[in-house]
């Protein structure tokens, strides 16, 4: 090799900052759109920074969306709770007291978390009718809870396989139930495990659009993604509000990234069925 | 004779203390009506009538739950699946045509022919309105989606003369002159807006009747005039800018308010949005018939109806026969940008435009509308799709062969 | 302490039969369901209220794949997306990889800037991205074209995701699709590769590199061969994401310019929720199952068998 390390450090950064500037090129747009007043939006100067900072475009954008970020948290929190309880439960079991049959229902029960939702909209739609919970948020979190089960005990699982067996089978000697086994051993150290999942279901149900857009269809009732499309669909369109509201619906998420970004790497690994 | 004027005074005053506030005095409670009526002017005009209504009716509580979403689309989605769940809103807004169509004969809508004088309603709204003889919305509106809209300066600049630009051919060769003077010709947007330019061309080339006949079966899809509709469409979309796909009808509009572009045929509520951005109409703006449609109004109509199933039938009653009134369509209309469904309008509230589109609407042939509702939705919606694919791909024998095929599918 | 062993089985049973049953109606259930809705005659909004099937057998599907004007290009379109995404994201994602991998100073920080697009939703950067795409006329040059001509890079300029230009079947509109998808997933394959890269025994590289070995020769000869099955898992995992994208392509572009980004999911969404087509999507449903099922049911297999095996 005849270039000097330190040359060859520095075309190494050159390329990580080239590729970091592609990362940020849409936050960009979005800041810089969101910040402008609606007098100074447009297309031809869009890469232009504001000449003056705006509030204008976050306070349409909190006023018009500030409902549904509110029904965002209502049917995050509850759908992650349920889901994340249940999804210990049940990686305790599939990793700890395998009957008959549970290698193979495993598999039967991960296979929900890849199939298209469209496949079981229709019918979804009218159970949810029938049960009155059709466009409300409960529904939602329904819906999240039952279809966010595969994954949450997926990542349960591989974190229980990783508990030494012979922990779990102590403790049942002596005498612990399975629940009491669970309560006394597992779920003390179960922290890690379940910001890992709840973090991937917050995130993840926090973004979906596709159950959220079919299901609650009042304006009143919609979570932020869906309320953020509609802005976007009434016939004048308002960019910097636009923008800033993108802005607002992206940032809880994104502060959890910042926050617990190593958890949410794990949760992400995690997603791909390690055997 | 002045004996019989006091009789009759008493006999109003009478009225409006005793009978009319009796009458009004039973409905009560909760309004909820559904519409898509969110931008600008439109929520404007609503919450005028919806103001009306409330002098009218203090004591019901009047909820407009909008939904905002491209010519309503959404909103119809919504309203659907509100009904297959029992549980539809008093009121909601509907499309005349084959839209409301859908609602009668799945048996959603009540009749109500007994709220409105069918003397003041054009027959061919009515019959949109209603199946078998019992009307079951009303309709408050009437949109003119025909409408060519011209850039004034430009073709005063280019010495193309306004009157005869309903006249395809001469449209086409003034588009010739604006495309070598550097304009962009025809300002186009994204899909629907296509989808609707092709009612306009479809219209054009089979006239009133044949254009009819293509939504109740009695002309197939294999008529010529279909071809030479599509031939049309292959040489308009010729002269249109070649971003339209990701434009929204506003944004096409602001093509003309901007200079880039000559041309624009939209329905005549983009004569609001030019009037929003400072333009005066007959003097920054004019406007004529699409090419070929002169004589003929595609008729976008915005109506109400009744469910059965609704919560407070009677206030939702007294809401259509509200605007069924022409004080209701008269504060209405100017706001929308739009006239009244029915006659006895007073012509000093609305602008030159829309006096213009008044008298077209009372002396022309009504037909329904491609894109808004007035045709069978599916059908309508497939050839959005075929269109569409059309624009990319101008195969006019398989264009032909497909809208065919989509209006067997459709039952026709 | 049989019984005792019976009762532990009960239990055991007992604590995931809320979640078997769930799956198996929400799931299973369903999907049958829509199976049959979709050899029905519901298509219209009457229909519909009725409530009554009628069955129509296959019809619908024949339908579909032989006489519509917008599913076949659907297909072409989720096959050449799927393609180019999957490229996109694998090939950058490994360079990613290896440049963090590296362990430079401040590689943490570009780290997380190449994986944060990966929590912020779909519909949110997909606005974004339509916004930069979006082309303008020649004259008047919007988003990246703009950029382009301050920059003086007029050649570069094009009609993005308006574009009509195809080869074959393959659009190029889907272009900025996938490159839009490709910024916002191609994290989940850096930070695969980044796990698998840390996972390989140092010694491994070093004897590679005594023995004379460049880096070229250590990443095609040493790492790569170690990454296979990880790229591979990851690929599956893109893919089926990739067979049923929606969000990104309803915010970003619609079914678009003259269907050329059309896909599956979204065709699925307007027939169903807005023509009131439910038997016809409930068939577009059935097909985007059994392309996923087609990927996805080898891989759960395989993986379980890896599983048992260990």
């Amino acid at each position: 090799m005849n270039t000097s390390p330190r040359a060859n450090k520095i075309t190494l950064y050159i390329v990580m900052v080239v590729f970091a500037l592609f990362f940020l090129l849409p936050l960009y747009v979005l800041f810089a759109t969101a910040l402008k007043s609606f007098s100074e939006v447009s297309a031809s100067r869009m890469w232009n920074l504001p000449t003056i900072i705006s509030g204008e475009g976050f306070a349409k954008a909190l006023e018009k969306l500030l409902p549904n970020l509110l029904n965002s948290f209502y049917l995050v929190i509850p759908a992650t709770a349920f889901s994340a309880i249940l999804g210990s439960l049940n990686g305790y079991i599939f990793s700890k007291w395998k009957f008959k049959g549970s290698d193979i229902i495993f598999p039967i029960i991960l296979f929900g978390m890849f199939i298209p939702y469209q496949s079981i909209l229709p019918p979804l739609v009218r159970f949810l009718m029938s049960i009155k919970l059709y466009n409300s948020i409960p529904g939602l979190i329904l819906t999240h809870t039952v279809y966010g089960l595969p994954i949450t005990t997926l990542i349960f699982r591989t974190y229980y396989t990783e508990v030494p067996t012979e922990v779990v089978e102590a403790a049942s000697i002596d005498g612990a139930g399975i629940l009491g086994t669970y309560w006394r051993v597992l779920f003390p150290i179960s922290l890690p495990g379940f910001v890992v999942v709840i973090i991937w279901q917050f995130t993840n149900i926090w973004n979906e659009f596709l159950f959220a857009i079919v299901i609650t269809s009042s304006p009143a009732k919609q979570p932020i993604t869906v309320a953020l499309v509609n802005l976007a669909g009434s016939q004048i369109v308002e960019w910097n509000a636009q923008m800033a509201g993108a802005l607002l619906a992206a940032l809880p998420p994104v502060l959890i990234y910042i926050l617990l970004g190593r958890y949410f790497l794990r949760g992400l690994l995690a997603g791909s069925v390690k055997g | 004779m002045k004996r019989i004027t006091t009789i009759l005074l008493c006999i109003a005053v009478g009225l409006a203390v005793l009978g009319v506030p009796a009458a009004v005095g039973a409905v009560t409670g909760k309004l909820e009506i559904v519409h898509w009526w969110t931008a600008g002017g439109e929520g404007e005009a609503l919450d005028a009538i919806a103001a009306l209504f409330e002098s009218l009716y203090p004591e019901v509580e009047l909820i407009g739950a909008s939904v905002a979403g491209g010519a309503g689309t959404v909103a119809k989605g919504v309203l659907q699946t509100r009904i297959l769940a029992g549980n539809p809103p008093d009121s909601f807004q509907v499309h005349a045509g084959m839209e409301v169509r859908g609602h009668i004969l799945a048996g959603v809508l009540e009749p109500i022919t007994d709220l409105l004088d069918p003397a003041v309603f054009p027959k061919a709204v009515l019959d949109l309105c209603g199946y078998e003889g019992e009307v079951y919305c009303v309709p408050i509106n009437v949109h003119r989606p025909n409408t060519l809209w011209v850039n004034k300066e430009i073709v005063d600049e280019l010495g193309i003369a306004i009157p005869t630009l309903s006249d395809f051919d001469v449209f086409v060769a003034a588009c010739e002159k604006a495309k070598a003077a550097g304009y962009v010709p025809l300002a186009l947007g994204e899909a629907w807006t296509v989808n609707h330019l092709f009612g306009s061309v479809l219209l054009g080339a089979l006239g009133p009747d044949g254009y009819r006949g293509l939504w109740d079966g009695s002309v197939p899809f294999t008529d010529p005039g279909v071809t030479l509709a599509l031939e049309r469409m292959k040489t308009l979309v010729g002269y249109a800018n070649v971003d339209h796909a990701a434009l929204s009808w506003d944004a096409a509009a602001q093509m003309l308010v901007d200079g880039k572009a000559v041309f624009n045929i939209m329905g005549d509520w983009a004569e609001g949005y030019f009037k929003a951005k400072g333009w005066e109409p007959g003097v920054d703006f004019v406007w004529a018939s699409a090419p070929g449609t002169r004589g003929s109004f595609i008729l976008c109509i915005d109506a109400f109806g009744v469910p059965k199933d609704a919560a407070n039938k009677e206030a939702a009653r007294a809401w259509v026969k509200t605007i069924a009134s022409i004080e209701a369509q008269d504060i209405f209309n100017p706001v929308k940008g739009s006239v009244p469904s029915r006659s006895g309008a007073d012509k000093s509230l609305y602008d030159v435009y829309l006096i213009w589109s008044m008298n077209d609407f009372a002396t022309s042939e009504l037909v329904p509308s491609l894109a808004h509702g007035g045709v069978l939705e599916a059908l309508a919606g497939d050839i959005g799709d075929i269109i569409n694919i059309f624009v990319t791909k101008p195969d006019v024998a398989g264009a032909q062969g497909s809208l065919n095929r989509a209006a067997i599918d459709a039952g026709l | 302490m049989i019984k005792e062993r019976t009762k532990e089985k009960l239990i055991s049973i007992g604590l995931v039969s809320p979640t078997v049953l769930a799956i198996g109606i929400f799931v299973y259930g369903f999907i049958g369901w829509t199976i049959k809705l979709s050899f029905s005659d519901w298509n219209t909004f009457a229909k519909l209220l009725k409530g009554k099937f009628k069955f129509v057998g296959l019809s619908n599907y024949i339908k579909l794949l032989f006489q519509d004007p917008r599913f076949p290009s659907d297909l072409w379109n989720t096959l050449f997306f799927t393609i180019l995404f999957l490229l996109g994201c694998v090939t950058l994602g490994i360079i990613l990889a290896l440049l963090l991998d590296r362990g430079l100073k401040g590689s943490i920080i570009f780290q997380n800037i190449y994986l944060f697009p990966m929590a912020v939703a779909f519909v949110v950067t997909g606005t974004a991205w339509r916004w930069i795409f979006a082309p303008g006329i020649s004259a008047y040059p919007q988003g990246i074209n703009l950029l382009f001509s301050k920059l003086g890079l007029d050649a570069l300029r094009w009609r993005w995701f308006v574009s009509i230009e195809h080869i074959g079947p393959f659009n190029l509109a889907l272009i900025p699709v996938v490159i839009a998808a490709t910024w916002q997933l191609s994290g989940y394959t850096m930070a695969m590769c980044l796990a698998g890269l840390r996972g390989i025994p140092s010694q491994l590289i070093e004897a590679a590199q005594v023995d004379g070995a460049s880096g070229w020769q250590v990443f095609w000869g040493v790492k790569f061969p170690l990454l296979r099955p990880i790229i591979l898992s990851a690929m599956i995992i893109l893919g089926h994401i990739s067979l049923k994208i929606f969000d990104l392509v309803f915010s970003m572009t619609g079914s678009g310019p003259n269907l050329a980004v059309d896909v599956p999911a979204l065709y699925m969404f307007e027939t169903t929720f807005e023509r009131l087509r439910y038997a016809r999507g409930a068939a577009i449903a059935i097909i985007m199952l059994i392309m996923v099922s087609f990927i996805i049911i080898p891989y759960l297999i395989s993986s379980m068998k890896r599983e048992a095996k260990k």
